[in-house]
Protein backbone atom coordinates (compact mmCIF):
# COMPACT_ATOMS: atom_id res chain seq x y z
CA UNK A 1 0.00 0.00 0.00
CA UNK A 2 1.44 3.39 -0.85
CA UNK A 3 1.86 6.18 1.65
CA UNK A 4 -1.21 8.16 0.55
CA UNK A 5 -3.56 5.21 0.95
CA UNK A 6 -1.91 4.22 4.22
CA UNK A 7 -2.38 7.71 5.66
CA UNK A 8 -5.97 7.84 4.39
CA UNK A 9 -6.70 4.48 6.04
CA UNK A 10 -5.07 5.68 9.27
CA UNK A 11 -7.40 8.70 9.28
CA UNK A 12 -10.45 6.48 8.84
CA UNK A 13 -9.24 4.10 11.56
CA UNK A 14 -8.38 6.89 14.04
CA UNK A 15 -11.74 8.64 13.76
CA UNK A 16 -13.88 5.48 13.84
CA UNK A 17 -14.28 5.18 17.64
CA UNK A 18 -15.51 8.79 17.73
CA UNK A 19 -18.30 7.84 15.32
CA UNK A 20 -20.10 5.77 17.98
CA UNK A 21 -21.83 8.78 19.59
CA UNK A 22 -22.18 10.60 16.23
CA UNK A 23 -24.40 7.89 14.84
CA UNK A 24 -27.27 8.18 17.38
CA UNK A 25 -26.89 11.98 17.25
CA UNK A 26 -27.52 11.86 13.49
CA UNK A 27 -30.54 9.62 13.99
CA UNK A 28 -31.95 12.01 16.62
CA UNK A 29 -31.36 14.93 14.25
CA UNK A 30 -33.21 13.14 11.41
CA UNK A 31 -36.13 12.21 13.65
CA UNK A 32 -36.46 15.79 14.92
CA UNK A 33 -36.30 17.20 11.41
CA UNK A 34 -39.23 14.98 10.48
CA UNK A 35 -41.15 15.79 13.68
CA UNK A 36 -40.84 19.51 13.02
CA UNK A 37 -42.24 18.91 9.58
CA UNK A 38 -39.52 20.31 7.32
CA UNK A 39 -39.65 17.11 5.26
CA UNK A 40 -37.04 14.57 4.22
CA UNK A 41 -35.30 16.67 1.53
CA UNK A 42 -34.62 19.67 3.73
CA UNK A 43 -33.62 17.47 6.67
CA UNK A 44 -31.01 15.73 4.53
CA UNK A 45 -30.20 18.97 2.69
CA UNK A 46 -29.15 20.59 5.97
CA UNK A 47 -26.83 17.66 6.71
CA UNK A 48 -25.16 18.01 3.32
CA UNK A 49 -25.07 21.80 3.01
CA UNK A 50 -24.27 22.77 6.61
CA UNK A 51 -22.73 19.49 7.84
CA UNK A 52 -22.57 20.54 11.49
CA UNK A 53 -24.83 18.64 13.89
CA UNK A 54 -25.13 21.13 16.73
CA UNK A 55 -25.85 24.06 14.43
CA UNK A 56 -28.40 22.04 12.43
CA UNK A 57 -30.38 21.31 15.58
CA UNK A 58 -30.16 24.94 16.69
CA UNK A 59 -31.48 25.96 13.28
CA UNK A 60 -34.44 23.56 13.57
CA UNK A 61 -35.22 24.63 17.11
CA UNK A 62 -35.17 28.35 16.31
CA UNK A 63 -37.13 27.81 13.12
CA UNK A 64 -39.88 25.91 14.95
CA UNK A 65 -39.94 28.69 17.57
CA UNK A 66 -40.62 31.23 14.84
CA UNK A 67 -37.26 33.02 14.86
CA UNK A 68 -36.33 35.32 11.97
CA UNK A 69 -33.84 34.29 9.30
CA UNK A 70 -31.28 36.80 10.58
CA UNK A 71 -31.40 35.36 14.10
CA UNK A 72 -31.17 31.80 12.76
CA UNK A 73 -28.24 32.76 10.53
CA UNK A 74 -26.29 34.47 13.32
CA UNK A 75 -27.00 31.68 15.79
CA UNK A 76 -25.68 29.10 13.33
CA UNK A 77 -22.59 31.29 12.84
CA UNK A 78 -22.11 31.58 16.61
CA UNK A 79 -22.41 27.83 17.19
CA UNK A 80 -19.89 27.16 14.43
CA UNK A 81 -17.43 29.89 15.42
CA UNK A 82 -15.36 27.21 17.18
CA UNK A 83 -14.16 26.08 13.73
CA UNK A 84 -12.14 29.29 13.49
CA UNK A 85 -9.94 27.78 16.17
CA UNK A 86 -9.62 24.49 14.30
CA UNK A 87 -8.67 26.27 11.08
CA UNK A 88 -6.08 28.41 12.84
CA UNK A 89 -4.53 25.41 14.57
CA UNK A 90 -4.41 23.32 11.38
CA UNK A 91 -3.29 26.17 9.07
CA UNK A 92 0.34 25.52 9.96
CA UNK A 93 0.11 21.97 8.60
CA UNK A 94 -2.02 22.79 5.55
CA UNK A 95 -0.39 26.04 4.38
CA UNK A 96 1.73 24.42 1.63
CA UNK A 97 -1.24 22.64 0.03
CA UNK A 98 -2.93 23.74 -3.19
CA UNK A 99 -6.11 25.81 -2.92
CA UNK A 100 -8.25 22.90 -4.13
CA UNK A 101 -7.06 20.80 -1.20
CA UNK A 102 -7.82 23.62 1.24
CA UNK A 103 -11.32 23.98 -0.20
CA UNK A 104 -12.04 20.24 0.08
CA UNK A 105 -10.49 19.71 3.52
CA UNK A 106 -12.30 22.74 4.99
CA UNK A 107 -15.66 21.18 4.15
CA UNK A 108 -14.94 18.15 6.35
CA UNK A 109 -13.08 19.94 9.16
CA UNK A 110 -15.57 18.94 11.86
CA UNK A 111 -14.93 18.42 15.60
CA UNK A 112 -14.04 14.72 15.48
CA UNK A 113 -11.87 14.95 12.36
CA UNK A 114 -10.03 17.93 13.78
CA UNK A 115 -9.37 16.12 17.05
CA UNK A 116 -7.74 13.04 15.51
CA UNK A 117 -5.97 14.72 12.57
CA UNK A 118 -4.50 17.48 14.70
CA UNK A 119 -2.80 14.95 16.95
CA UNK A 120 -1.67 12.95 13.90
CA UNK A 121 -0.18 16.08 12.27
CA UNK A 122 1.77 16.92 15.41
CA UNK A 123 3.33 13.45 15.51
CA UNK A 124 3.92 13.09 11.74
CA UNK A 125 5.19 16.50 10.60
CA UNK A 126 7.50 14.92 8.02
CA UNK A 127 4.85 12.88 6.20
CA UNK A 128 4.40 14.66 2.84
CA UNK A 129 0.89 13.22 2.50
CA UNK A 130 -0.31 13.88 6.03
CA UNK A 131 -3.34 15.78 4.71
CA UNK A 132 -4.74 12.44 3.52
CA UNK A 133 -5.32 11.68 7.19
CA UNK A 134 -7.76 14.59 7.47
CA UNK A 135 -9.36 13.58 4.17
CA UNK A 136 -10.00 10.05 5.50
CA UNK A 137 -11.16 11.16 8.94
CA UNK A 138 -13.33 13.98 7.55
CA UNK A 139 -15.12 11.94 4.92
CA UNK A 140 -15.70 9.14 7.41
CA UNK A 141 -17.55 11.69 9.58
CA UNK A 142 -19.42 12.92 6.50
CA UNK A 143 -20.53 9.44 5.45
CA UNK A 144 -21.64 8.45 8.96
CA UNK A 145 -23.51 11.75 9.37
CA UNK A 146 -25.43 11.34 6.11
CA UNK A 147 -26.29 7.66 6.74
CA UNK A 148 -27.50 8.36 10.28
CA UNK A 149 -29.52 11.37 9.07
CA UNK A 150 -31.28 9.16 6.50
CA UNK A 151 -31.96 6.50 9.14
CA UNK A 152 -33.41 9.22 11.38
CA UNK A 153 -35.63 10.46 8.55
CA UNK A 154 -36.97 6.93 8.04
CA UNK A 155 -37.49 6.41 11.77
CA UNK A 156 -38.96 9.90 12.21
CA UNK A 157 -41.92 9.03 10.04
CA UNK A 158 -42.85 6.08 12.32
CA UNK A 159 -41.81 7.20 15.84
CA UNK A 160 -44.82 8.47 17.83
CA UNK A 161 -44.62 12.00 19.20
CA UNK A 162 -45.61 10.88 22.73
CA UNK A 163 -42.12 9.51 23.31
CA UNK A 164 -40.99 13.09 23.89
CA UNK A 165 -37.98 12.76 21.63
CA UNK A 166 -37.49 16.53 21.60
CA UNK A 167 -36.09 16.05 25.10
CA UNK A 168 -33.22 14.17 23.46
CA UNK A 169 -32.01 17.51 22.05
CA UNK A 170 -31.28 18.73 25.56
CA UNK A 171 -29.82 15.35 26.51
CA UNK A 172 -27.56 15.17 23.48
CA UNK A 173 -26.07 18.60 24.07
CA UNK A 174 -25.72 17.80 27.75
CA UNK A 175 -23.82 14.65 26.82
CA UNK A 176 -21.51 16.66 24.53
CA UNK A 177 -20.47 18.71 27.56
CA UNK A 178 -19.58 15.81 29.90
CA UNK A 179 -15.86 16.58 29.72
CA UNK A 180 -16.61 20.05 31.15
CA UNK A 181 -18.47 18.76 34.22
CA UNK A 182 -15.30 18.39 36.26
CA UNK A 183 -13.95 21.87 35.52
CA UNK A 184 -15.17 24.54 37.91
CA UNK A 185 -14.76 27.48 35.50
CA UNK A 186 -16.61 25.66 32.72
CA UNK A 187 -19.47 25.00 35.12
CA UNK A 188 -19.71 28.73 35.85
CA UNK A 189 -19.76 29.52 32.12
CA UNK A 190 -22.43 26.85 31.53
CA UNK A 191 -24.64 28.15 34.32
CA UNK A 192 -24.38 31.76 33.10
CA UNK A 193 -25.41 30.69 29.61
CA UNK A 194 -28.24 28.41 30.75
CA UNK A 195 -29.75 30.79 33.27
CA UNK A 196 -29.68 33.79 30.93
CA UNK A 197 -31.25 31.68 28.17
CA UNK A 198 -34.03 30.45 30.46
CA UNK A 199 -34.86 33.93 31.75
CA UNK A 200 -34.31 35.52 28.36
CA UNK A 201 -36.38 32.99 26.42
CA UNK A 202 -39.50 35.12 26.82
CA UNK A 203 -37.86 38.48 27.51
CA UNK A 204 -35.24 38.82 24.78
CA UNK A 205 -36.88 39.80 21.48
CA UNK A 206 -36.54 38.01 18.12
CA UNK A 207 -35.60 34.68 19.79
CA UNK A 208 -32.08 36.05 20.09
CA UNK A 209 -31.69 34.34 23.46
CA UNK A 210 -29.08 31.87 22.19
CA UNK A 211 -26.80 34.63 20.90
CA UNK A 212 -27.32 36.87 23.93
CA UNK A 213 -26.67 34.12 26.47
CA UNK A 214 -23.72 32.72 24.50
CA UNK A 215 -22.07 36.15 24.28
CA UNK A 216 -22.67 36.84 27.98
CA UNK A 217 -21.18 33.48 28.90
CA UNK A 218 -18.19 34.12 26.61
CA UNK A 219 -17.58 37.47 28.34
CA UNK A 220 -17.54 35.61 31.66
CA UNK A 221 -15.18 33.03 30.12
CA UNK A 222 -12.91 35.86 28.93
CA UNK A 223 -12.85 37.42 32.39
CA UNK A 224 -12.09 34.06 33.97
CA UNK A 225 -9.24 33.47 31.50
CA UNK A 226 -7.72 36.93 31.93
CA UNK A 227 -7.76 36.86 35.74
CA UNK A 228 -6.17 33.43 35.61
CA UNK A 229 -3.13 34.66 33.65
CA UNK A 230 -2.74 37.76 35.79
CA UNK A 231 -2.18 35.60 38.82
CA UNK A 232 0.80 33.84 37.26
CA UNK B 1 -38.25 27.44 5.60
CA UNK B 2 -36.57 28.56 2.42
CA UNK B 3 -33.65 26.79 0.80
CA UNK B 4 -31.95 30.19 0.62
CA UNK B 5 -31.68 30.30 4.44
CA UNK B 6 -30.14 26.82 4.46
CA UNK B 7 -27.62 27.91 1.84
CA UNK B 8 -26.69 31.09 3.75
CA UNK B 9 -26.22 29.00 6.90
CA UNK B 10 -24.11 26.55 4.90
CA UNK B 11 -21.95 29.39 3.57
CA UNK B 12 -21.32 30.94 7.01
CA UNK B 13 -20.49 27.50 8.43
CA UNK B 14 -18.11 26.78 5.57
CA UNK B 15 -16.43 30.15 6.04
CA UNK B 16 -15.78 29.45 9.74
CA UNK B 17 -13.86 26.36 8.58
CA UNK B 18 -12.18 27.72 5.46
CA UNK B 19 -11.24 31.31 6.42
CA UNK B 20 -8.39 30.50 8.80
CA UNK B 21 -6.97 27.73 6.61
CA UNK B 22 -7.06 30.12 3.65
CA UNK B 23 -5.71 33.24 5.37
CA UNK B 24 -3.10 31.94 7.78
CA UNK B 25 0.30 30.44 7.12
CA UNK B 26 0.65 29.47 10.72
CA UNK B 27 -1.31 29.62 13.91
CA UNK B 28 -1.65 33.24 15.12
CA UNK B 29 -3.90 32.77 18.11
CA UNK B 30 -2.14 33.12 21.42
CA UNK B 31 -2.88 30.76 24.29
CA UNK B 32 -5.32 33.18 25.90
CA UNK B 33 -7.56 33.48 22.84
CA UNK B 34 -7.42 29.72 22.37
CA UNK B 35 -8.49 29.21 25.95
CA UNK B 36 -11.42 31.58 25.40
CA UNK B 37 -12.47 29.87 22.14
CA UNK B 38 -12.33 26.52 23.92
CA UNK B 39 -15.18 27.79 26.10
CA UNK B 40 -17.50 28.21 23.06
CA UNK B 41 -19.37 24.89 23.54
CA UNK B 42 -19.79 25.54 27.28
CA UNK B 43 -21.08 29.03 26.46
CA UNK B 44 -23.56 27.99 23.77
CA UNK B 45 -24.88 24.50 24.49
CA UNK B 46 -26.55 25.35 27.85
CA UNK B 47 -28.58 28.01 26.02
CA UNK B 48 -29.99 25.13 23.96
CA UNK B 49 -30.24 22.70 26.90
CA UNK B 50 -31.89 24.80 29.62
CA UNK B 51 -35.06 26.45 28.18
CA UNK B 52 -36.80 23.23 26.99
CA UNK B 53 -36.10 21.58 30.37
CA UNK B 54 -37.10 24.39 32.71
CA UNK B 55 -39.92 26.03 30.72
CA UNK B 56 -43.28 24.44 29.96
CA UNK B 57 -45.12 24.73 26.64
CA UNK B 58 -46.48 28.16 27.53
CA UNK B 59 -42.99 29.41 28.34
CA UNK B 60 -43.37 29.79 32.11
CA UNK B 61 -40.93 28.38 34.64
CA UNK B 62 -41.83 24.82 35.64
CA UNK B 63 -39.82 23.66 38.66
CA UNK B 64 -42.28 21.42 40.51
CA UNK B 65 -42.63 17.76 39.59
CA UNK B 66 -40.88 18.36 36.30
CA UNK B 67 -39.71 14.95 34.99
CA UNK B 68 -37.24 16.63 32.61
CA UNK B 69 -35.30 18.21 35.47
CA UNK B 70 -35.10 14.90 37.35
CA UNK B 71 -34.10 12.98 34.21
CA UNK B 72 -31.47 15.62 33.39
CA UNK B 73 -30.00 15.29 36.90
CA UNK B 74 -29.69 11.51 36.42
CA UNK B 75 -28.02 12.12 33.07
CA UNK B 76 -25.57 14.61 34.61
CA UNK B 77 -24.62 12.16 37.38
CA UNK B 78 -24.02 9.36 34.86
CA UNK B 79 -22.11 11.71 32.55
CA UNK B 80 -19.96 12.94 35.43
CA UNK B 81 -19.10 9.44 36.58
CA UNK B 82 -18.79 7.59 33.27
CA UNK B 83 -17.72 10.34 30.83
CA UNK B 84 -19.64 8.25 28.28
CA UNK B 85 -21.85 10.15 25.81
CA UNK B 86 -24.16 7.26 24.93
CA UNK B 87 -24.64 6.17 28.55
CA UNK B 88 -25.57 9.77 29.43
CA UNK B 89 -28.22 10.06 26.71
CA UNK B 90 -29.51 6.53 27.43
CA UNK B 91 -29.96 7.07 31.18
CA UNK B 92 -31.53 10.50 30.65
CA UNK B 93 -34.05 9.21 28.13
CA UNK B 94 -34.97 5.98 29.95
CA UNK B 95 -35.42 7.76 33.29
CA UNK B 96 -37.58 10.36 31.52
CA UNK B 97 -39.75 7.61 29.99
CA UNK B 98 -39.93 5.86 33.38
CA UNK B 99 -41.12 9.09 35.01
CA UNK B 100 -43.77 9.95 32.44
CA UNK B 101 -45.10 6.45 31.65
CA UNK B 102 -44.63 4.45 34.84
CA UNK B 103 -44.58 6.76 37.88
Amino acid sequence: MNNKLKTLAKGILDVSPLMIPVFPFGIIYGVIGMELGIGPYMTLGLSIIIFGGASQIVLLQLFSGGASSLVIFSSVGAVNSRHLLYGAVLSEHLSTLKLTWKIILSYVMVDQAFAVSNSYFKKNKKNQNKHYHLLGAGFTCWTIWQISTILGIVLGSVVPEELGLSFTISLTFLALLINDFRKFKNIIVMLVSGIIATIGFNVIPFKAYIIVSALSALIVATLLTLTETNKK
Amino acid sequence: MHWSLIIYCGVITYLTRFSMVFLLKKDIFNNKSKKILSYVPAAIFPAIIFPPIFLDNSGSLDLENNPKIIAAIFAIIVGFLSKNIIATIFVGLTSYWFLIFVV
